[in-house]
């Protein structure tokens, strides 16, 4: 089974999800880094989610 | 009075980008509000209560951005719009120029990173918790820097990296160093023999700091979020972290930072501690009382500083006795110090005013001083009966954390953003009854890049506007961080000495110092 201390023993590679700054600053460090692009899904809208639940009978 | 705004569908910035664009834009002459924000509806509601929220931006929806402008006319209003888009473009494209690949999912991520380890998320809270599953789903270590997330989701992100061995660090945790890597607002500090579990962002910051400047260094340090260590949670992931810097053969020393926890899961901590750990373990509970982790075998600290002096001891091979010697030292130069700048103030002048930015910093300094000043007001006080009744107006001695919501809303954390805290020395300074005046200043990635810079001129200027009534107000400030930090705590000591202030090596020094100086003048209650 994996376990939390096996991380620590592997290179650090990080996905990042949100500000940008933090993978700037991880890769001055010198750490492998990607960016998503993430922006909200008109799913993801809460008005847009109920209605959508609505329509498909899921609420 | 003007008021003009523009809407742009599907156009999405993070919230730091957004707010620092609307910073410069209320900076403009004849600018009285400016909103860029995306169309949420929390939003939409603060936009509401300013007076700022056009017809065009009721029906927005979460992916939609928003710039409102109130200004002198309408031609300051198209002004402050343009150079509002402009700074927003010119974002966008230094981010094009550098041509990287930029997935639109977690999956694509995974695909383009395959040996990815760790997904930072920063997400608004709704969305978070969703995305840090996705990653847990996919054997991937989580920190989830948002906040606003629900403590089901928390229990829930929680329980599934307990059982598949991975790391949930938060939600709402700003900072951890995990092999060496400084995560969101961390330092750059030396890698060493001594672990730390932090429920505290700054608390984590300030102990680390302190040992990386003792010549040591960090080998982990896990950040759970604060929420971790209540009942609720049950300290889920500050048992996971301990447990895992036990298993850690680089780690020799483990320290554990946090305010109070729940009297269940502190017991579960001491639990722990007493059956399964074999290594010498530190706990500083802001507040807390240390009597049962003392019980089960750990050394208890008072201060965060104390907390990272005796790792520190213990991985350079001292004694407690040497330990005990050297803060010994340190306590009677504060009390010179206290002396020598007690003398210089005048016959009104008592009180210490605290503007803090470091929330956990601004509770120790609320703790060590309340020993020997008294009970101080502020906008989170200890005491609840010491709660201002105006955040905005100090009395007696007053420490005031400016990292709270209430100086927050549509404005950078004051970590990064000096303007408030500038403002609010300016107006302290004034006061003939203020004798000091206390200052954080926490360095490392995702602070401001110039503290130094911004500061000094403000010290400046406040102690040459007391000159001419014959006052003299002591600077007394703490920085946390190291040289290594893309600041440097060095050139930011000498450019805040330059500016007349009083540096301390720590949080807890600093807060000694005023509290002494306050107690000679006859300040404390």
């Amino acid at each position: 089974m994996r376990k939390i201390s096996d991380l620590f023993k592997q290179e650090l590679q990080v996905i990042n999800i949100g500000l940008v700054s933090f993978k700037e600053s991880l890769e001055d460090v010198g750490i492998k880094v990607i960016q998503v692009d993430w922006r909200p899904s008109a799913a993801t809208d809460d008005a847009t989610k109920d209605a959508l639940q609505k329509l498909l009978g899921t609420k | 009075m003007a008021v003009k705004g523009i809407l742009r569908e599907g156009e999405y910035y993070d919230s730091v980008t957004l707010m620092l664009v609307a910073r410069d834009v209320l900076a403009m002459e004849g600018v009285d509000d400016a909103a860029v924000v995306m169309g949420t509806d929390q939003n939409k509601s603060i936009l509401e209560t300013s007076g700022i929220l056009l017809d065009m931006f009721k029906n927005a929806i979460d992916s939609d951005l928003l710039i409102a402008v109130k200004a002198k006319d309408e031609a300051t209003c198209d002004a402050a719009i343009q150079k509002a888009t402009e700074l927003l473009m010119s974002r966008q494209s230094k981010t094009q120029e550098t041509g990287e690949y930029m997935p639109k999912s977690l999956e694509g991520a995974v695909d383009f990173l395959p040996d990815a380890n760790m997904v930072i998320i920063s997400l608004a809270g709704k969305y978070a918790g969703d995305e840090a599953m996705k990653a847990l789903k996919k054997g991937l270590h989580v920190m989830l820097f948002s906040d606003n997330v629900s403590i089901e989701t928390e229990i829930e992100l929680k329980q599934y990296g307990k059982e598949h061995g991975l790391l949930v660090m938060g939600p709402d945790c700003g900072t951890a160093i995990i092999n060496g890597a400084p995560l969101c607002f961390a330092n750059v500090v030396n890698r060493g023999d001594i672990g730390i579990v932090a429920a505290s962002g700054t608390g984590l910051q300030e102990v680390s700091a302190v040992i990386s400047n003792e010549g040591v260094g960090i080998s982990q340090a896990i950040g759970t979020g604060g929420r971790d260590v209540k009942k609720d949670i049950g300290g889920i992931m500050f048992i996971e972290g301990i447990k895992a810097l036990e298993e850690d053969p680089e780690t020799k020393y483990i320290a554990i930072v946090s305010k109070p926890p729940h009297p269940e899961v502190l017991e579960k901590v001491a639990a722990l501690i007493k059956t399964e750990i074999k290594k010498p373990v530190v706990a500083i509970l802001l507040g807390g009382d240390p009597k049962v982790v003392e019980e089960a075998g750990a050394i208890p600290a008072n201060t965060l500083e104390e907390a990272g002096l005796i790792a520190s001891s213990f991985s350079k091979g001292k004694s407690m006795d040497e330990f005990k010697q050297l803060l010994e030292e340190r306590e009677k130069g504060l009390l010179n110090l206290a002396e020598t700048e007690s003398k210089n103030k005048t016959a009104t002048q008592k009180f210490v005013r605290g503007l803090y930015t470091g929330g956990t910093l601004c509770d120790e300094a609320m703790l060590i001083s309340r020993t020997i000043i008294g009970e101080v007001y502020g906008n989170a006080p200890l005491n609840p009966q010491f709660k201002l009744e105006d955040s905005w107006r100090s009395k007696e001695n007053t420490f005031v954390d400016l990292g709270e919501d209430e100086f927050t809303v549509g404005r950078p954390h004051p970590m990064i953003d000096f303007t408030l805290r500038n403002k609010k020395i300016l107006e302290e300074a004034n006061d003939k009854e203020v004798a000091v005046i206390l200052l954080d200043v926490v360095l490392g990635y995702g602070s401001n890049m110039n503290p130094g810079d911004e500061l000094n001129p403000i010290i400046k200027q406040a102690k040459k506007s007391v000159e001419a009534d014959g006052r003299n107000i002591t600077f007394v400030c703490t920085i946390t961080g190291t040289d290594k930090d893309p600041q440097g705590r060095g050139k930011v000591k000498q450019q805040l000495e330059d500016a007349g202030a009083i540096i301390m090596p720590s949080n807890a020094a600093a807060s000694k110092l005023a509290s002494y100086i306050v107690k000679n003048l006859g300040g404390a209650r």
